[in-house]
């Protein structure tokens, strides 16, 4: 069966004024595809540009250059109302903060809800109700949550919450930007496992933007690792582990603290540092193929190395 | 080995409006000169609660130490006054915390705030203690240390501010440094140099260090021993082998099969059900038996006392009595004991961290 591209990125930028005249590229012509019913994974350092990829993707900000494809629509540039809309019903986002991403003077069932209204989803008072008793149940609360405010909940129910909501509209996709990193571990496991289970049921695609690599590592099928808004390496999960190439994401791998304190005693760190490829002036860096599937930032150069090294 | 300082069952509650908040509930530990003890636990487990009390950093009222001794080179910290107190706080016993840009001041140089520490703790001349805010900001790997002294906290990067912090709390060479989520805050890379840097430190100065975290991962790393903490209880202290390798307590299980390990992907993941209890009204019995897979009818009658596993490893458990039905772990943590009599063989006897 020939996967099928639900989202396509191409060289999209996400340059931000600086003042002075300056700017910050902090997205700076990433190119990616996003299979249907997939998770793929976006890790960097924070300031490595995940989450402005993920916030530009779903049209929080106009994209400086680059298109993003979702099922073959442009997602940016002109759009009527009623485009927009369709657009934003099929992609939703669920955000790192559980405590700030919910509106303090709304009941959950409104919090919920509101994407049902906007987009007319339910006919009756009665028909929306049961849509959110529905949802709440799917995400492991109960009925009894729907009349109560955010404060009255933990961090992981918050979360809950917020999944729900991201649901309410049925999307086909969903960008999770750092969902669990504000949980404690016993509850990362919870989330983690309703993501993946929501998944399986509901076919939905993700883009599962974290630092936490091995959480990534076990979500995703494919990891893209982004450095100072460019993807230096994408492949796909048990590859990238096991195989890494780019120098970066060697060094990434090395500094993940493992819960196993006979490995962490005998573990070499590796630094990266820029200046090590040795770029001359002018090279032209690419995002070039290694192995099928395995993708590297590199130069011409070291695309040769690479190849008799790997391929 | 010497012990530097003795937690004897420790109580603090907090008085809020609606009731008493049982934060921490009877935590009993040692720590010996030159290790280090990593605290795990959850938010809300009392592991920054105990951390502050060590340094008596938590107001009063609404804070309150209701029973218990904390033995520090002879005294009881829980019954110094204010002003005692000034002589050990940052002196004797320094703490690092986990967000660096709030625990800067951002109106003074780097230079004056380490200054002000060591002017505060020790009789130097302002140019002795600017030679010696150098000599810190060596130490923690800051190069251009002169030139870094005029600077102020927004121009540094996190890992830098952190390597600030940490200087500061080494300024008059404590004897014990705590530190909390001091790298929670850090990308991992940062991370790594932080943790290398603390261990070398560690090494050249013969500290003793108390690290708090939620991340097993960085416990792995860091400490010799490890004590897991749940609801305001210490529930299995150990070796970092034996807490990792040959753990005890169904609290302690779950949370090591609950990270995922890199070779696991097509499980689920083990996952504690529920959330932690509210320490208003703490359970009877056991606080962890609601969420527990492996709880006895006892667990919610009585709670359990700290058996002993061997002569390093404590755990609050009924399924270690001798009446207590056998069980099976979750399989991440069998794999895991499995390489437990690999490791004690290897290394002769008892594991030490």
């Amino acid at each position: 069966m020939a996967k099928q591209k639900l989202l396509e990125v191409k060289n999209l930028k996400q340059y931000f004024p600086a003042g002075r005249g300056e700017v910050v590229k902090a997205v700076d012509g990433v190119t990616f595809d996003i299979y249907k019913g997939e998770t793929f994974g976006l890790v960097g350092e924070s300031g490595c540009g995940k989450s402005t990829t993920g916030r530009t993707i779903i049209r929080l900000y106009e994209a400086t250059d680059g298109e993003v494809l979702f099922n073959g629509v442009n997602v940016h540039g002109k759009k009527s109302k009623k485009e927009l809309k369709e657009l934003n019903r099929k992609m939703q986002m669920i955000f790192q903060d559980p405590y700030a991403s919910l509106n303090p003077r709304m009941t959950v069932a409104d919090i919920i809800a509101e994407g049902i209204d906007i987009h007319g989803l339910a006919k009756t008072k009665e028909e929306r109700m049961q849509r959110v008793y529905e949802l709440l149940e799917t995400v492991g609360l109960n009925r009894e949550h729907a009349s109560r405010y955010p404060h009255e909940f933990s961090g992981g129910q918050r979360q809950r919450i917020g999944i729900a909501r991201a649901l309410a509209v049925e999307p086909e996709f969903i960008i999770a930007d750092e969902p669990i990193s504000a949980l404690d571990v016993s509850i990362q496991a919870q989330v983690v496992n309703l993501l993946k289970r929501l998944q399986r049921e509901k076919g939905l695609t993700y883009l599962f933007i974290a630092h936490d690599l091995s959480m990534v590592k076990y979500i995703s099928d494919r990891i893209g690792v982004m450095y100072f808004g460019k993807m230096v390496e994408l492949a796909d999960a048990e590859e990238l582990y096991r195989n890494p190439i780019h120098p970066y994401t060697k060094a990434l791998l090395s500094a993940i603290p493992l819960p196993d304190p006979e490995t962490e005693r005998t573990r070499k760190r590796i630094v990266y540092d820029p200046a090590q490829h040795g770029y001359k002036d002018g090279e032209e860096l690419e995002f070039r193929e290694i192995t099928p599937g395995h993708f590297v930032l590199c130069s011409e150069e070291e695309y040769k190395r690479y190849r008799a090294m790997y391929a | 080995m010497e012990k530097i300082l003795q937690v004897n069952d420790l109580h603090i509650s907090f008085d809020i409006h609606a009731g008493e908040v049982q934060a921490v509930r009877g935590v009993t530990f040692d720590l010996y000169k030159g290790e280090t003890l990593a605290i795990v636990g959850e938010s809300g487990s009392g592991k920054s609660v105990t951390s502050k009390a060590l340094m008596r950093l938590l107001p009063t009222p609404p804070s309150r130490i209701k029973q218990g001794e904390i033995l520090f080179e002879g005294k009881d910290l829980t019954k110094l006054s204010e002003k005692d107190m000034q002589s050990i706080r940052g002196a004797k016993i320094s703490m690092i915390f986990q967000d660096p840009m709030t625990s800067l001041n951002p109106t003074m140089t780097i230079g004056k705030q380490i200054m002000e520490a060591i002017l505060k703790h020790q009789k130097l001349s302002k140019e002795e203690a600017r030679k010696r805010a150098i000599e810190l900001l060596q130490l923690v790997g800051i190069k251009n240390a002169e030139l870094r002294m005029k600077q102020y906290p927004h121009q540094f990067s996190g890992g830098m501010r952190q390597r600030v912090v940490i200087a500061i709390a080494l300024a008059c060479n404590p004897k014990i440094l705590i530190a909390d989520e001091p790298t929670t805050a850090l990308d991992v890379t940062i991370q790594a140099q932080i943790l290398e840097l603390m261990k070398d430190i560690q090494k050249k100065l013969g500290m003793s260090i108390i690290f708090i975290t939620h991340d097993l991962g960085v416990v792995a790393n860091m400490a010799d021993r490890v004590a897991v903490m749940y609801a305001g209880k210490i529930v299995e202290i150990g070796t970092v082998d034996e807490i990792f390798y040959n753990p005890k307590h169904p609290y302690t299980w779950g949370l090591l099969a609950s990270m995922p390990s890199l070779d696991h992907k097509d499980t689920e993941l083990y996952s504690i059900p529920g959330s932690p209890p509210d320490l208003l009204n703490p359970p009877k019995g056991d606080a962890f038996a609601p969420r527990n897979p492996y709880a006895l009818k006892i667990d919610y009658e009585l709670e359990p006392p700290m058996f002993q596993v061997s002569d390093t490893h404590y755990a609050a458990t009924w399924l270690l009595h001798e009446m207590a039905p056998k069980v099976e772990p979750p399989a991440i943590v069998r794999e895991r004991m499995k390489r437990f009599a690999d490791i004690v063989a290897r290394k002769g006897g008892k594991p030490r961290g």
